[in-house]
């Protein structure tokens, strides 16, 4: 078969310290219009030692050419399992660096900044309406910092009923932010056994009075929806518990069904993820939150609210929780979110649901018949197989590495945890039927390879610039910068 | 739907495919009674062209530099950025790729995030810095934390002159972790008070937390704090929310500083409203196991040639659960490469001119304004580019009169101290020309008449 995957001219480059030249410059300023000052001597610097001296044209050419070494979502597929890695809008761009949107100072007085506000409240509203809540605030920077608003307001909650409570229930598929963001509330973290979907009675198992809350993701990392959501959350609030959701996975459901109809009190959605925004390479993503009525007094303050003068940013909240960071969220990515939901509608979120559960049961059912698919219940917008099936002594790393030779991003591996050698396909809405098509003659392919040629694996990736790289050598004698 | 390939055709043939008739028997694993039973309530869709129009129409009702003439500061700063950077950053291969896990195909963010370690340590006098926090105030919050693991102390002393929403936002991640905080006050040159810090410093105390500059623009005594600090055990953190001022000012490391957490929006980073920004996390080798956040390392592959990957990741949430360093998974990525390139593009003379720049233009309007009659300056202490401005009436009205000549004259002061009601807080940078300070500190002087 003809693969994406091929080689073709890729430039070598230092690292830009070795580029240096001293006398090279960088930068325009104008020339200083005031008298110079000059601090005491004791409070200044030499310059700065080691940093670069490098021309405009240097500096264009390093970075043109370390970008050629990145994958990303324009370059093909990838069907990273929980990461949404859905194609990311031109035109959301654009409007972030609209001069008005991009230029604004976040002290500027609220009547100056009607715009930016109002975008806020509408991006709100948008939200609470789309998973089901009362009250969303978009202060948090990024899902895990939303988790952390969440199980905070969550346990300010129990300390206004009188009693915190010691404990937090998170089943074993959940992502390692859960019980990191538990502790950082001084809850003790419970794992508990799933078996593929959470049951109501292993939940009612594990409650009790000391237990503040039950953490859930929905659809689960499995990509399996907890049928007994309903019951789950009946049972926790019946003992004075609260219902978290991670929500991750939130891609599954616009418009289909909403975790605050579940009986869930408190979500994070990664707009980095179910709203199209890009990931940067890492970051910055946003994790607003939504909340039911009862936790809204203890949100993060400030909260952009809508009055008789205006939009209007709320500080007066005795029961919040306080701030999460400096200022109001990551502005740019709310911006980049609204203009997504404006231009996709209610029945354009609903559509790019169900086309991400298809394509999802579309991959499953191609390769289902070669691959370990180790939970057989309905996939909603991922599916998670295991290597248990692979020959040739080949693991997951094996064919995660031989999938870039071929021109794909690998899926996301061994996680969830529950799956011994997981490969966790997500391939998201905005893949057509061709490029399925071809990602799956490609893992087929591979499969192949395995039983007939296993050393295409092991050696595998050799398309790429660098081959594999020796991690252990690298957390054993860590070199963690330039020169050092 | 411009972004969903799918035509009716490719449907049916992958319903085929899977075995059902209809889309909608995908979701029987959902219960019919959590199912949403009407469509969503939400605003129509727009076409591209419309939603722009809508978007500048949005655009249009937020004061910015080009409206009015910008004296704010107080965390987020009016820097000038190159072209370069949104050109180079608006690669798709760089903002539309996901965290380097794959490092094969991801060398380009990961040796770009090993470059950012490097200048962030090169500028900070530190042994090692993270590959980025969500911002100042949230990598201020992670230093607490991460000075209260590694002394096992559970008192944090905190300087009143420190920005007041990275003290709230300390507060917040301190909430339910029996760490006491302490606030130790300023003095008469808007400097944290040595010896009320002495008094409360003991042998509980886990961290003292400066601001350098402070959120007056003072800037701080770090080299005296260090060792009455260091004295008792404790380690002392600076937290820099205008980090252009380390292009001028001795580093933290030189003056003996354990940890800075500081806010990298000067880098070339958009105000864009107060988000997303850059925090900056940078240490001892000491405390190199107990950080926060992901590292890039530099080795090799099988062929000898030099390649980067993210490293010790046994700190991190996605190895190690509840016991993490850190809950962060997610950080700056695309902010730490547009801090790299303007780093690069300014190199060492660019960073140190932009600092005398950022300094000169901040003492001219302040001797300017402190000649004026209503006004003077509180705080004694040497300033980088901002200072506070205490006026003999009410700051709001002040305020507002400036305005009315599209001037954003400054931050009230009386919403975060007690007292200061009739002070606010003045920023300088270099894209202030000496024409638009003259404007601004005529308008002051307006005002009495």
């Amino acid at each position: 078969m003809t693969t994406l995957g091929t080689s073709g001219l890729i430039l070598n480059e230092k690292l830009m310290f070795e580029h240096s030249d001293p006398g090279r410059k960088g930068y325009s300023l104008p020339a200083l219009d005031v008298p110079e000052v000059a601090l005491p001597a004791h409070l200044v610097r030499d310059q700065v030692a080691g940093f670069p001296e490098l021309s405009e044209v240097d500096v264009v050419r390093h970075f043109t050419r370390l970008s050629t070494w990145n994958y990303g979502v324009d370059s093909g597929f990838y069907p990273l399992g929980s990461c949404t890695m859905k194609y990311n809008p031109k035109i959301n761009e654009t409007v972030a660096r609209l001069p008005g949107l991009a230029g604004s100072h976040p002290m500027t007085p609220e009547h100056l900044s009607q715009g930016a506000l109002k975008l806020m409240y509408e991006l709100q509203t948008a939200l609470a309406e789309i998973s089901g809540f009362s009250a969303v605030t978009l202060q948090p920077a990024a899902g895990a910092h939303g988790e952390l608003a969440g199980m905070l307001m969550i346990r300010a909650w129990h300390e206004a009923q009188g009693n915190p409570r010691t404990k937090v229930l998170i089943p074993d598929t959940a992502h390692g932010t859960n019980p990191a963001s538990a502790t950082l509330c001084g809850y003790a973290v419970v794992p508990i056994a799933s078996d593929g979907v959470l049951s109501a009675q292993t939940v009612a198992a594990h409650m009790d009075d000391e237990v503040a809350a039950l953490m859930v993701t929905n659809p689960n990392t499995l990509g399996l929806f907890e049928a007994e959501i309903r019951e789950i959350c009946d049972i926790v609030h019946a003992k004075g518990g609260l219902v978290y959701c991670d929500g991750a996975n939130l891609n599954a459901l616009m418009g289909i069904a909403r975790p605050g109809d579940m009986g869930i009190d408190v979500m994070h959605f990664n707009l980095h993820k179910t709203f199209a925004t890009p990931h940067g390479g890492g970051g910055p993503g946003a994790g607003p939150v939504g909340v039911t009525e009862i936790l809204a007094p203890f949100m993060p303050v400030p909260v952009v609210t809508s009055g008789a003068s205006g939009y209007e940013l709320h500080f007066e909240r005795p029961q919040s929780i306080g701030r999460m960071r400096s200022f109001f969220g990551n502005f740019g990515v709310l911006v980049r979110a609204y203009a997504y939901i404006r231009t996709m509608g209610a029945a354009g979120l609903r559509h790019a649901s169900e086309m991400a559960v298809l394509n999802a049961n579309y991959v499953r059912a191609r390769l289902e018949g070669t691959f370990h698919l180790p939970y057989l219940n309905r996939s909603l917008h991922e599916v998670v197989f295991s290597d248990r099936d692979l020959a040739g002594g080949c693991h997951t790393l094996d064919l995660a590495k031989r999938l870039i030779d071929y021109g794909y991003h690998p899926p996301t591996i061994y996680f969830p945890l529950v799956v011994k050698g997981a490969i966790m396909i997500e391939p998201t809405e905005t893949e057509s039927l061709e490029t399925l098509d071809e990602f799956c003659e490609a893992m087929l392919a591979i499969a192949g390879e395995a039983r007939d040629n296993p050393e295409l694996l092991h050696a595998a990736p050799v398309r790429t610039r660098i081959r594999r790289l020796d991690e252990t050598a690298a957390a054993r004698n860590p070199r963690l910068k330039w020169g050092g | 739907m411009r972004y969903i390939p799918h035509t009716e055709e490719d449907i049916r043939q992958m319903l085929d495919v899977i075995g059902v008739d209809a889309v909608d028997d995908l979701f029987t694993g959902i219960p019919a009674d959590v199912r949403l039973q009407r469509p969503m309530n939400l605003a129509p869709a727009l076409a591209e062209g419309d939603l722009l129009r809508e978007f500048k129409q949005l655009a249009r009702q937020n004061a910015t530099a080009d409206s009015h003439l910008s004296f704010l500061g107080g965390g987020a700063y009016n820097h000038f950025i190159p072209a370069v950077i949104d050109q180079l950053v608006s690669r798709s291969e760089f903002y539309t790729a996901y965290t380097p896990y794959q490092p094969e195909i991801s060398q380009g963010t990961l040796q770009a995030i090993f470059e950012y370690q490097t200048l962030i340590c090169q500028l900070t006098g530190m042994d090692v810095a993270n590959a980025s926090m969500y911002d100042g105030a949230s990598a201020c919050a992670e230093a607490v934390l991460m000075t209260a693991r590694a002394t096992r102390r559970k008192k944090v002393l905190i300087s009143a002159a420190l920005h007041p929403e990275y003290r709230e936002t300390v507060a917040t991640y301190c909430r339910y972790l029996d760490i006491e905080l302490v606030t130790i006050p300023f003095d008469a040159n808007g400097c944290t008070d040595l010896s009320a810090l002495e008094d409360v410093l003991d042998k509980d105390v886990a961290a003292m937390i400066s601001g350098y500059p402070n959120f007056f623009g003072v800037i701080e005594d770090l080299a005296a704090q260090a060792p009455l600090v260091h004295r008792c055990g404790a380690r002392l953190v600076a937290a820099v929310a205008e980090p252009i001022a380390l292009g001028l000012l001795k580093s933290p490391g030189e003056l003996g500083v354990d940890i800075v957490a500081g806010e990298g929006q000067s880098f070339g980073i958009p105000l864009a409203f107060g988000g997303p920004y850059l925090g900056f996390f940078a240490a001892r080798q000491q405390d190199l196991r107990s950080m926060p956040g992901r590292l890039v390392g530099a080795t090799h592959d099988k062929e000898g040639r030099r390649g980067f990957v993210l490293t010790l990741s046994t700190r991190e949430q996605h190895i190690r659960r509840e016991k993490a360093t850190s809950n962060i998974c997610s950080n700056e990525g695309l902010c730490a490469l547009m801090a790299t390139i303007y780093l690069s593009l300014m190199g060492k003379a660019g960073i140190r001119e932009v600092a005398v720049q950022n300094l000169s233009k901040a003492e001219y309007a302040r001797r300017a304004i402190a000649a004026l009659d209503g006004f003077s300056l509180p705080f004694a202490g040497p300033v980088f580019n901002e200072f506070v401005v205490e006026a003999s009436e009410s700051v709001e009205a002040v305020l507002a009169r400036l305005e009315q000549q599209d001037i954003l004259g400054g931050i009230p002061l009386g919403r975060y101290f007690e007292g200061m009601a009739n002070r606010f807080l003045v920023c300088v940078t270099e894209q202030n020309s000496k024409a638009e300070i003259d404007v601004l500190v005529a308008a002051l002087a307006g005002g009495g008449q």
